[in-house]
This record gives C-alpha cells, structure tokens and sequence, in this order.
C-alpha cells in the first residue's frame, strides 16, 4: 500500500507520521546509518591489517623496520585521537592531489604552496573538477576510511604486540626443535595462538570504534550525525512539514542506535570469546575444559 | 609585531582578555603557538575539574553496582551502561538539545528564580557531560577494583571485628583506589584528550573563546597546512599527558607505600581513545 503524500499538511495522524518518516530526505537519514555499518565493515578488516603490520614490524629482527614499527604503536599514545582524524584527512588528501600533481603535470612551474593556498594544477584535482556529488561523497568517505584504519591500526598494534609476546615462549621453542623456520613458528604457532589472548582487546576497540564512528561527522561526510541535526532543526511553514526543534528526539534516537549496537556485539563478543578460549593453556580455556570433564 | 608582544596579545585570548580579532594573515609559528596554548586552558579546565568532582560520583557508583539492594544496583547498573555505551559526542549534542529546552527567563521555584541560560554555555554545558561521562568509566574501574579486593584482607578485618563504615573506610576503600589506580590514570588521560571534542559538538565557542584543538583548527582552515597547528596541539598535549602521568604516579606511590619496592605496580599506558 502506498499513501498519497502529495498534500502532507492535510494529513494527520499516522498517515502524517508516516509520510513524514518516508521522506527523501529521511531515505537518505537511514542510508546514512548503512554508511555507517559501511565504514564499521571496511574499517575494522583495514585496521587489522595495519595493526597485524605494525606488530609484526615491531617484532622484526631489522633495526629501522623494528624502529617504524614501534614508533607507529608509539603514535597515537598521549595525543588525542580526534587531532590525528581532522591532521590526517586533509594530509592525505593533499599527499594524493601533490602525488598526483607530480604525475601529472611535469612541467607545472608555479609552488604549489602559495601563501595560504594549496594549488595544484586543475588535471590535479581528486576528484576531478565537475564530477557528479556522488563521487565526492565516495572519496571522502574512502578519506575516512582510511584514516579511520591508521589510527585504529595503531591501536590493533598494540593489542597484537601484547597477545604476540603472551604466547608462551615454550610453544615457539617446541616448533623450533621441530626444524621450523621462522616464517613457519610465526605462520603456524605463533599467529593461530595469539588470538584467545588478543581477543580482550581488540574487544574492547570494536566497542571503541563503534562510538567513534560519529565522528564522521566531523571529517565532512554526511552521516547520522550530520542527518539528524538537519532533519531535527525546527521547519517553518515553508517546508512541507512544519515542525519545531525536534532534535532532542533524533539525537535520543542516535543514542539508542548506539547502545543497541554496544549491547548487541557486547553479547557476540562474549561467545566469540568462549570459542576461542576452547584447548588454550589460559585461565579461560582450564574452566572450559573442566566443564566439559564434568559434563 | 614581536613574538613577545604576540604572547601579550593572545595567551589570555581563550579567556576573553586581549586582542579582540584572531590573527588573518600572516600568521607565525608564534601566533600559532601562543593561542594553542591559550586555548589548551579551557581543556586543563574540563578536565580537571571533570576528574576531581567525578572522583565523587564514581565512588558512590561504584558502591551502588557493587550493593545487593536492587534498588541501588539498577539504577547504577543503567546510568554506566548508558554513559560507556554511547559515543561521548553524541551525549554532548543531547545534553545540549537538552540544555537549550530550558526556559531561558529561568525556572521559577517558591518565589525564588533560578537561572537556566548558563547551562547551555560550555563551560557548564559541557562540564556537566564530561563530569557523568567520566564518573561512569570511573565508576567502572572502581567496581572492577572492589571485586579484586584478596579475601584474605576482608577476612582479616573480620577477624578484628570491623564491619560497615569502618571496615569500608579502613580496608576496602584504600585497597579498592590501590588497585585502581593505575587504570583510573589511563581513564584521566583519556579524559584530558575527551576535552578537545567540547567545540566541536554542539557547544558553541562564544566570540572565538575555544580550546586547543578549536585555534589549531581555525589555522588549519586558514592556512590549508595541517603540518605546523595540528603537530604543535600533539606536543602540547604530549607535555600534558606527562603532566598527568607524574601526578597520579605520585599519588600512587603514596597509595602503595607500605608495600616493598618490588611489589609496587607501576602505571602502565594503555590507549583507549575515543569514548
């Protein structure tokens, strides 16, 4: 059934509420909480990844790889991690636009710092001049992502450099008298074992991410943040549905949209960590197996 | 115009005293500095006093998640699941939504009118969010210590025959902060760099009076070079962070001082970024 919305301010009631809710701009209001799911689903692989670097870096035999790595954890510690999230969108966009200058146009004279203007020439431009807003949209949110991944890849660091030296040092020692190589203790000893004792915090930084997703907002994506203070802000009778400030009502929405999400991976994380637990050599895994014995 | 008379002009600008317009072109590591640093002000400010009457509140908390009386624990239970649950940013955009409900001529109560448009400027507004919120992950540290306390101590003490308030005050609480502490220090860090967000929610800087982050911000926007004023709020809230780290280790060496040196627990950074 569809209802006839041509006319809202003759409706009333549901019939109103309804139509209300089903406006474009409120389509857009409920894609943007997608967006955010997005972000959550393209950030925490990323971020993995850079933090399963960054550890691994920090484990390395070499000097200066050891060194990168260890500065990289070393980041983000002391320094608040909105500053690195407003630092890093506008450097990495103009790392690429530079990058991209240098490609580009080769025999470009002017500085491409001027005073207080960043020019680069106009085949330069990510993304190009007269794109369509989608694109725009795209990139940035690609701008959040990534930043998003470095900062948090600093954190996974960290939990993975702690859960890598918890495995006991006996297990490695054992693979090594088997004749395994390096790359083989790390490969099969080292990274399947590691988890049941990474697992608490990178817990902790899934529940930690999910509430620095709002900030988003900040790095100039349209998100729920951006939506509800739109949608919520009072509307006069030139709009086609008049209503006063009902941002307090949105915001109360965001609120429970986020601690329906806390208490949601609150629960998965807690039987994740029952599985994995299972056949460890940890508190965890002793209580398990003992209740199994008893069973 | 010298870097000295520029400190002259700004070091008080967050507060309201000074040089009336920021800086618009020209601007010198000096400026830059020197307003950060003003700015960085309005962020010792939340969070010092955030943590100090916070303290309180988590105690209390503490003790009422702890209680078997489900008419303490509940609410306790809800009010941090609340505050840890949701992201801090949010709870400054409807602590203002709420603020601002208010009735601006002030609410009137046996003859006597109370005030209301205070609160919707920051530096109540936002005081107010910062000192729920870190009461609640404060709260939560605390419970954590209350549960760790080694029964043999509550044991001991009753074997002295202590109970109630002097079993609580002599043996549970000073344990309760020693075992604490060293998260509670994280928490307090946190906490310091949770205060550069206040700007940038829904509190409005009232005539440019902002923190750190808000004067690095404004140079970044002006300048399109995010390479000088965002690395030099870093440094400043490295030295910060030092600042706090060496206080709180001295109270926790004061908390752990019966013990022998080599059974001291030293503080350990963790990261836990955004709240």
């Amino acid at each position: 059934m569809f209802l006839d919305c041509s006319a809202p301010k003759t409706l009333e009631g549901l019939a109103w509420a309804s139509c209300y809710l089903t406006s474009g701009k409120h389509i857009d209001f409920y894609w943007a909480f997608v967006v955010v799911l997005a972000l959550l689903a393209c950030t925490a692989p990323m971020a993995l990844m850079f933090g399963y670097g960054g550890a691994t870096a920090a484990r390395s035999h070499s000097l200066p790889v050891r060194m990168f790595g260890k500065c990289y954890i070393a980041m983000v510690r002391g320094i608040p991690d909105i500053i690195f999230f407003l630092f890093f969108v506008i450097a990495l966009d103009q790392a690429i636009e530079w990058t991209k200058h240098q490609i580009v146009c080769p025999d470009w004279t002017e500085p491409v710092r001027q005073g207080l203007e960043f020019k680069v020439c106009p085949a330069a431009k990510v993304p190009q001049a007269g794109t369509a807003p989608v694109v725009h949209q795209i990139y940035g949110f690609g701008l959040a992502v990534v930043t998003f991944s470095i900062v948090f890849g600093a954190f996974v660091a960290n939990v993975l450099y702690g859960a890598m030296n918890a495995v006991p040092r006996a297990q490695l020692e054992t693979a090594e008298a088997y004749g395994m190589t390096h790359r083989q203790v790390h490969r099969r000893i080292l990274v399947p074992q590691m988890w049941t004792y990474a697992l608490p915090g990178l817990s902790n930084l899934w529940l930690i991410l999910i509430k620095a997703t709002p900030l988003l907002f900040l790095l100039g994506v349209r998100d729920i943040v951006y939506f509800a203070r739109e949608l919520g802000g009072s509307k006069t009778q030139a709009y086609e549905y008049p209503h006063p400030d009902w941002r307090l009502w949105y915001f109360l929405g965001l609120m429970a949209f986020y601690l329906l999400m806390t208490w949601g991976s609150e629960k998965v994380l807690r039987r994740l960590s029952a599985r994995l637990s299972k056949g460890q050599a940890t508190a965890a895994g002793e209580a398990l197996r003992k209740a199994g014995a008893v069973a | 115009m010298s870097c000295w008379d520029t400190v002259q002009a700004y070091a008080f600008r967050s507060l309201g005293y000074g040089e009336k317009l920021l800086p618009k072109t020209d601007f010198t590591i000096c400026q830059q500095f020197t307003l950060i640093g003003s700015g960085l002000i309005w962020n010792v400010y939340f969070g010092l006093i955030a943590l100090c009457t916070g303290f309180f509140l988590a105690n209390a908390l503490a003790l009422a998640k702890a209680s078997r009386n489900p008419w303490l624990r509940k609410p306790a239970e809800a009010f941090i699941f609340v505050f840890r649950g949701s992201p801090l940013f949010i709870q400054f955009f409807l602590a203002y939504q709420i603020l601002i409900l208010l009735p601006r001529a002030g609410i009137n109560l046996f003859g006597l009118t109370i005030a209301t448009s205070w609160l919707t400027k920051a530096w109540a507004g936002a005081l107010i969010v910062l000192f729920l919120n870190t009461a609640a992950y404060s709260a939560e540290i605390f419970y954590g210590a209350l549960r760790t306390i080694p029964k043999g101590d509550l044991e001991a003490a009753d074997a002295y025959g202590m109970t109630g308030w002097k079993r609580f005050r002599r043996i549970e609480w000073p344990t309760m902060m020693r075992l604490g502490w060293p998260a509670y220090t994280n928490e307090a860090i946190f906490l310091f760099h949770a205060t550069t967000l206040v700007f940038f929610s829904a509190f409005p800087a009232f005539q440019q009076r902002g923190d750190a982050l808000y004067y690095a911000n404004y140079f970044a926007d002006k300048t399109f070079n995010p390479f000088v004023p965002y690395p030099i709020v870093a440094f400043y809230f490295i030295l910060l962070t030092l600042v706090i780290t060496g206080i709180m280790g001295l109270i926790n060496a004061r908390l752990n001082r019966h013990l022998p040196g080599n059974q001291r627990k030293r503080i350990r950074l963790r990261p836990q970024l955004v709240r």
